[in-house]
């Protein structure tokens, strides 16, 4: 007798403790994605993951702190704070700086149709074919620069995001492909 | 016809200081030196050039088509050369610049060629309203809405009452009580024509007590078909919602729109302008705006849009003198303007020149109640002041921030001189903002996601291919590589056979 009592009580702690360990995976992913939904979703990597889900996770599970994403910026980083019940701290500045939100822009009379960029968006943004000018589709862009550093002629240059959908050039664009 | 008369709730008593403007007759401004036509004059998207620089054009000529369906064309309101199409300052509550085409006049005012319409009412309703939008009409009361999509909502559902709104509340305009003085026909006609358009069952014309001219004007145009209501004096009786509850009883639900509850309502410039871009073919080019407070001499003025705001004062003995306020649009909800470079476009209604304006400090807010008893969308301000400024735009979701009519009332009775409506309409813009913002990282969210999700399907079926061909069996490789084999040999003899004849040509 003693023994069947012995052994229901070690089945249902079991089940106690699997259910329990189900429900926390579980939260936590509730969490990431209330987390994900807090991120300005550009997807470029600043934050040293490879996209804003992973930045995430990799919060959620206390492997990277809440100020490194600097296109959400004091925003961002305040409404963290809030969600997560932890305290506000300045962006650091590792990952980079806060800035007016930006979108790519590609000269297209330059463009000599290599696709790298295509390759790179992380969004889909730029269409194009080989060899065929590629340009930026401005409304589904959203500012990550990884574009940028693939160009083999420096034909794309960040814009400055004005309200209105008006944009004001940044930087001089080129420098000429030697 | 006796209609009974629903107060609406809150609401103030000002004064109106009509009497400043609006017992002269208007006057035709003369040309300016430059005509500038911003792209966006309406709510909605802004319309699209379609002349180059340096391109001749007539008066009334499209010079900005449409882009979409809520939007609506912009015309040349006199005849001349364009100058310039770029950046300028425009009527905007942050003095930003935005697109416009300029003009530089020739004097000669000449017609581009037009199509007049002279009966309505054998017109298709649908033919209507494509005239309407075609001539560019938006609402003139001032939110600037095209008007053609009031009038399509009209016509695709039923409408017991179609309201003419004369209701001129706020204090010192007086446009639309001259245009009414002045050209009672095109009111009546104009609000017979919409009525035909969305076949309303009833059709009312209100005005407020103190307009007693503008009534007889109007008494002596109307028959049976239309009711004309007087209504008491009181601030913001004009606002569209207020109007409704004051001539019908009714409420229109928060969120919901005037057709929602078998309602169009027109502000009396648009009536008209809808009926003259009918029956003479003239697309909207001009409309009355009131030019008042510290000026020689107030008076109304018919303008041409695209006039400089600094002509028109002109016209009126403006000087400037340090402590002046400009104001577009009346006390209680025009916008603060820091120059007067910017034209005049189709919802300017007033400009005001003021140094009576409120500069007072803000004190703390003593919780007094008052804003809350004049609030006429029933809102509770104080708590909404408490949640803008905490920036907390979930709260004032749920305190319906958005029923909001920003009249400006609880600012005006504020003992603590703090500028609630100021602090809606900049939390207004933030959570506009905001939502857009987070539109848009939604669609980058998916994008990203389904990127993704392609990159792992390709490299999953590159990974198949190269299974599947490292699948095959080893006799069969060596019967495929036999075969290849023998099949270039056999290519091999027939070239050198074809060859052989060339050789012995030669």
């Amino acid at each position: 007798m003693a023994g069947i009592l012995i052994i229901l009580i070690f089945a249902i702690a079991i089940a106690l403790l699997l259910n329990s360990s189900r429900s926390e995976t579980q939260e936590q992913e509730k969490l990431v994605e209330l987390v994900d939904a807090l991120l300005p979703q550009t997807q470029c990597g600043q934050c040293g993951y490879p996209g804003c889900k992973p930045y995430a996770d990799a919060i959620v599970q206390n492997q990277a702190d809440i100020n490194q994403c600097p296109p959400g910026g004091r925003n961002t980083i305040r409404k963290l704070a809030n969600l997560l019940g932890r305290e506000i701290k300045p962006l650091n500045p590792v990952h980079g700086k806060e800035g007016p939100k930006k979108i790519a822009w590609i000269d297209e009379d330059i463009c000599i149709g290599c696709v790298k960029c295509i390759k790179a968006c992380p969004v889909d943004a730029i269409v194009g074919a080989p060899k065929q000018m590629h340009t930026v589709i401005t409304k589904e862009c959203t500012g990550c620069e990884l574009c940028v550093a693939p160009c083999p002629v420096d034909c794309i240059s960040m814009l400055v995001y004005v309200q209105g959908g008006r944009c004001v050039k940044l930087e001089p664009v080129l420098r000429v492909p030697s | 016809m006796n209609r009974a008369i629903h107060p609406f709730p809150g609401g103030l008593q000002i004064p109106p200081q009509k009497e400043l403007s609006n017992s002269k007759t208007s006057v035709i401004t003369p040309l300016p030196d430059q005509i500038i036509l911003p792209l966006q004059q309406h709510i909605g998207a802004p319309a699209v050039p379609m002349v180059k620089t340096s391109d001749k054009i007539l008066k009334g000529q499209v010079i900005a088509r449409a882009d979409g369906y809520v939007s609506v064309p912009v015309h040349a309101s006199t005849s001349g050369r364009v100058i310039d199409i770029g950046n300028y300052t425009v009527p905007d509550p942050l003095g930003l610049k935005a697109p416009c085409i300029v003009i530089e006049p020739d004097g000669d005012d000449a017609w581009f060629e037009i199509k007049p319409t002279h009966d309505y009412q054998s017109i298709d309703p649908k033919v209507l309203q494509d005239v309407i939008r075609e001539a560019g009409i938006v609402g003139l009361g001032g939110a600037g809405f095209p008007a053609h999509v009031k009038l399509r909502e009209g016509m695709e559902n039923i409408v017991d009452t179609l309201i003419i709104n004369g209701v001129e509340c706020e204090p010192c305009i007086s446009c639309d009580d001259r245009l009414i003085r002045e050209k009672p026909a095109y009111i009546v006609n104009g609000a017979r024509m919409i009525r035909h358009a969305v076949q309303a069952k009833h059709c009312v014309i209100a005005l407020e007590e103190d307009m007693p001219e503008a009534y007889a004007a109007l008494k002596d145009l109307i028959d049976d078909d239309i009711e004309l209501i007087r209504l008491p004096v009181k601030y913001p009786q004009g606002g569209e919602r207020q109007l409704i509850k004051a001539l019908t009883g009714k409420e229109v639900p928060s969120g919901g729109l005037p057709i929602h509850i078998g309602i169009v309502m027109h502000n009396v410039g648009t009536a008209a302008a809808a009926y003259r871009a009918v029956t003479r073919g003239e697309p909207l080019i001009s409309r009355y705006v009131t030019v008042s407070g510290e000026v020689k001499d107030p008076k109304n003025l018919q303008v041409l849009l695209g006039t400089p705001v600094k002509h028109c004062a002109d016209q009126c003995g403006y000087e400037e003198k340090d402590g002046q306020a400009i104001i577009l649009g009346g006390p209680m909800m025009g916008m603060y303007v820091n120059n007067m470079l910017m034209p005049v476009i189709k919802t300017t209604n007033c400009v005001l020149v003021t140094s009576t304006y409120n500069q007072n400090p803000e004190l703390p807010c003593i919780r007094c109640g008052q804003c809350a008893e004049v609030c006429p969308a029933e809102l509770l301000p104080q708590q909404l002041y408490w949640y803008a400024r905490a920036k907390n735009h979930d709260r004032l979701r749920e305190y319906h921030l958005f029923d909001c009519i920003e009249c400006g009332c609880c600012s005006y009775v504020c003992p603590s001189n703090i500028q609630l409506v100021q602090y809606y309409r900049k939390a207004k813009r933030q959570i506009t903002q905001d939502e857009q913002t987070r539109t848009g990282a939604d669609q980058a969210r998916q994008r990203f996601i389904a990127r993704n999700e392609r990159l792992a399907r390709e490299a999953q079926e590159q990974n198949e291919e190269m299974l599947a061909e490292s699948d095959i069996d080893e006799t069969d490789k060596q019967s495929f590589i036999r075969a290849a084999v023998e099949r270039t040999r056999a290519k091999r003899a027939q070239m050198k056979n074809s060859e052989n004849p060339d050789d012995h040509d030669e």
